[in-house]
C-alpha cells in the first residue's frame, strides 16, 4: 500500500439553506495515495465536489463542515485562515469546470501563473516570468514565450484549461484536484486535457483526483475509482475489479447506463437523485434500487470489504453476480 | 467610420435648429414682455414701443423673431438682457464657471464616496451595513435636492447659528459680499453644503453600482481560482475583484462626468 497523503475522514458538509439544512455531503471517507490517479464518479449532486472543495477551504462561510481531513498529517478542518492560505496552492491545488470564466480576464497568463508562483515561493518578478514560460511549455501551449504576454480571451478553451493546470501545478503540489476539467471542453480537446494531467501525474508524482460523471474518461486514466451517492460513497476499488465486477446496485446501474459497441439499448437507472434536503431513511438508493428490501431502510450502510472492492450495501453478499461487461 | 461620424454630426444641425426653435416659442408664448412694458410705461409712444420690440427682438411674428434671433446668436451680436438690460455673455460666464467647478466637485466626492459605500455594502451581502448603505441611498436618490438643500440651509447654518451663535456654513453665494480675489479656504467653506447637496445623489447612484458589479465579480469562476491560490484575501478583494467590478463602473463615470454642466 502507497502512503496516503489525503485522507478524509467522517466528512460532513451542511448548507443552511431557505428550505433548511442541506446536508450535501454525509459522511465521507476517502484515501488520496501519493502519485495516484483516484477517480470520483457521481451525478449532479452527489456530494463530489463539495467534498474536495471542503478540503480546500473554499466553500462559502455558510457552510458547516465537520469531519477530518487530514493532508500529509496536517489537519485541514478547523485550520486556521492563514494555515489554509499556506496549504492552497502549495500542497493542495484545483483545476475547475469551466476554462472560460476560471481566469481572470484582466490579467496576463504569465502574470497569473506568476502570481500562484510568487505566493509560495521567493522568486523575483523576473526569475517568476521564466518559470511561467516554463509550465506553459510542460502542459503543451506552443510559442509559450509569447502566449505568456497574451489575455485569456486570446486563448481557445483547452488552451484556457492548459493554463488552469499550469497555474495549478506551479508549486508542485502533493494533490492536484480536478473538478470536470473536460466536461465544458470538445471531445477531442477532452482527450488532449486528459494526456495532459496524467503527463503531469507522472512526471511530478503528484497525486491526481478527477471528479467527473463520465465513466469513460475514469476508465481511461484512473487507478482507482470511489462512487458517490447522495453524499456518501458507496463502492470503492481498482479500476479492474470495479469495471469488472461492480457490487454496488448503483454503480451496476451505471455502469449498464454506458454505451458500448454491439448493445442494442441502453439500460437507465429508474427515478431520480434524492432531494438532500430530505434524503431517503438508510440507504439512499433504496428508492431506485432493483434489489431494495426492508432491511435497507434502516441504517446507514457503512463500507465493508467484498473480494478486492468496498462496498457500502447491506445486501451485496445475497444479490446475484453482475454480468461481465466487457 | 469617418463618415458615420460626419452623418451624425450633419444630423445635429436639424435637431439643434428645432430644439432652439421650440424653446424660443415657447418663452414667446409664456411671456409678453411688451404688454408688461405699455403698463410700466402707459404714456409711451407707439415709436417708443417699436423701438422696445426691436431691440429686444420682440417680432410678432414668431418665426422671422426666432431667425433674426439665430442670426443675432450666431454673428455674437447678442442683445442686452430684458430685464436690467445687462451684457448676457459676463454673466453666462460666470455661471458656467460656477456650474463646472460645483459640478466637478460633487461628481469626483460623490463617486469616491458612492464606491467606497458600495464596496462596503457588497463584501457582507445582506449583513446590517449592506441594509444601512442600500436604505441610505435609496432615501438619497428618493429626496430630491431642492428639499435636501434646504433642509441643510436650515440645519448648518439658520439653527446652527441659533444652537452655537455662529453658522457653520454660508447659505448662499461663492464668497462673502465685498470680497475679492481668491482665498480656497473660504471657497471650499461656501461650496461645501451645495456640493452635499449636488455629491448625495451621486453617492446614492454610485453605491448601488459598485454594491451589484462587484456582487456580479465576487460570484465569478476566477474569484475561486484567485482564491485557490493560498494569496491574501485582500489581494484576491482588490487585485482580482475590484479591477473587473471598476470596468463598467468607469464606463457610467466617463458618461456622468461629460454631463457635469448639466448636472
Amino acid at each position: 500500500m502507497a502512503d496516503v497523503v489525503l485522507a478524509i475522514r467522517d466528512l460532513h458538509v451542511t448548507f443552511e439553506t431557505p428550505s433548511g439544512p442541506l446536508e450535501a455531503v454525509r459522511g465521507v471517507d476517502l484515501d488520496v495515495q501519493a502519485g495516484e490517479m483516484l477517480g470520483v464518479v457521481g451525478e449532479s449532486g452527489s456530494g463530489k465536489s463539495v467534498t474536495f472543495l471542503a478540503s480546500m477551504g473554499l466553500l462559502p462561510t455558510r457552510a458547516r463542515v465537520s469531519g477530518s481531513v487530514l493532508l500529509a498529517g496536517e489537519q485541514l478542518i478547523g485550520a486556521s485562515a492563514k494555515q489554509m492560505r499556506s496549504v492552497r496552492g502549495r500542497l493542495l491545488s484545483m483545476i475547475f469546470q469551466d476554462p472560460l470564466s476560471a481566469l481572470n480576464p484582466v490579467h496576463r497568463i504569465g502574470d497569473q501563473i506568476s502570481e500562484m508562483l510568487r505566493s509560495h515561493q521567493d522568486l523575483n518578478r523576473h526569475d517568476a516570468e521564466k518559470r511561467a514560460i516554463e509550465l506553459l511549455e510542460i502542459v503543451g501551449i506552443p510559442q509559450a514565450g509569447d502566449r505568456a504576454r497574451q489575455f485569456p480571451h486570446e486563448f481557445s478553451g483547452g488552451m484556457r484549461q492548459r493554463v488552469v493546470i499550469a497555474i495549478a501545478i506551479a508549486n508542485n503540489p502533493k494533490v492536484l484536484i480536478a473538478d470536470e476539467p473536460t466536461t465544458a471542453l470538445d471531445v477531442t480537446v477532452q482527450a488532449q486535457i486528459l494526456e495532459v494531467i496524467e503527463r503531469v501525474q507522472e512526471r511530478f508524482g503528484t497525486a491526481v483526483v478527477l471528479i467527473t460523471h463520465d465513466l469513460g474518461v475514469i476508465a481511461r486514466v484512473a487507478d482507482r475509482v470511489n462512487v458517490m451517492y447522495a453524499g456518501r460513497n458507496v463502492e470503492q476499488g481498482t479500476i479492474d475489479s470495479l469495471y469488472d465486477h461492480p457490487s454496488h446496485p448503483y454503480t451496476r446501474g451505471l455502469l449498464a447506463s454506458l454505451p458500448r459497441t454491439g448493445k442494442q439499448r441502453l439500460t437507465p437507472i429508474m427515478g431520480f437523485p434524492p432531494n438532500m434536503l430530505n434524503p431517503p431513511s438508510g440507504c439512499a438508493f433504496h428508492p431506485r434500487c432493483e434489489f431494495a428490501a426492508e432491511i435497507c431502510k434502516g441504517d446507514l450502510p457503512e463500507l465493508k470489504s467484498l473480494g478486492d472492492l468496498q462496498t457500502a450495501c447491506v445486501r451485496a453478499n445475497e444479490l446475484p453476480k453482475a454480468e461481465v461487461l466487457k | 467610420m469617418l463618415r458615420y461620424a460626419l452623418r451624425r454630426l450633419a444630423w445635429s444641425i436639424p435637431t439643434l435648429l428645432l430644439v432652439t426653435f421650440l424653446v424660443y416659442l415657447a418663452l414667446r408664448i409664456g411671456t409678453n414682455p411688451v404688454e408688461s412694458f405699455k403698463r410700466a410705461n402707459p404714456r409711451a409712444t407707439r415709436e417708443k414701443i417699436q423701438q422696445y420690440i426691436d431691440v429686444n427682438g420682440l417680432d410678432p411674428n414668431y418665426v422671422l423673431g426666432y431667425f433674426r434671433w439665430l442670426k443675432n446668436f450666431l454673428t455674437g451680436e447678442w442683445p442686452r438682457s430684458i430685464k436690467g438690460s445687462r451684457e448676457v455673455w459676463p454673466a453666462l460666464k460666470d455661471a458656467m464657471a460656477n456650474t463646472l467647478r460645483l459640478g466637478s466637485a460633487a461628481t469626483v466626492v460623490g463617486i469616491v464616496f458612492g464606491l467606497i459605500a458600495g464596496v462596503l455594502a457588497a463584501l457582507r451581502p445582506g449583513g446590517k451595513r449592506d441594509v444601512f448603505i442600500n436604505t441610505s441611498a435609496f432615501v438619497g436618490i428618493s429626496i430630491p435636492p431642492f428639499i435636501s438643500a434646504i433642509m441643510f440651509q436650515l440645519l448648518f447654518a439658520v439653527y446652527w447659528q441659533r444652537w452655537f451663535g455662529e453658522s457653520l456654513f454660508p447659505t448662499s453665494g461663492v464668497y462673502p459680499a465685498g470680497h475679492s480675489g481668491f482665498d480656497l479656504f473660504l471657497m471650499l467653506k461656501f461650496m461645501a453644503l451645495p456640493t452635499l447637496v449636488v455629491a448625495i445623489q451621486i453617492i446614492a447612484t454610485y453605491s448601488r453600482y459598485m454594491r451589484s458589479s462587484l456582487l456580479d465579480v465576487l460570484n465569478s469562476d476566477y474569484m475561486r481560482t484567485a482564491r485557490s491560490k493560498g494569496i491574501s484575501e485582500m489581494r484576491v478583494l482588490i487585485k482580482h475583484g475590484m479591477r473587473n467590478a471598476l470596468i463598467p463602473v468607469v464606463t457610467i463615470a466617463a458618461l456622468d462626468f461629460g454631463s457635469i454642466v448639466g448636472v
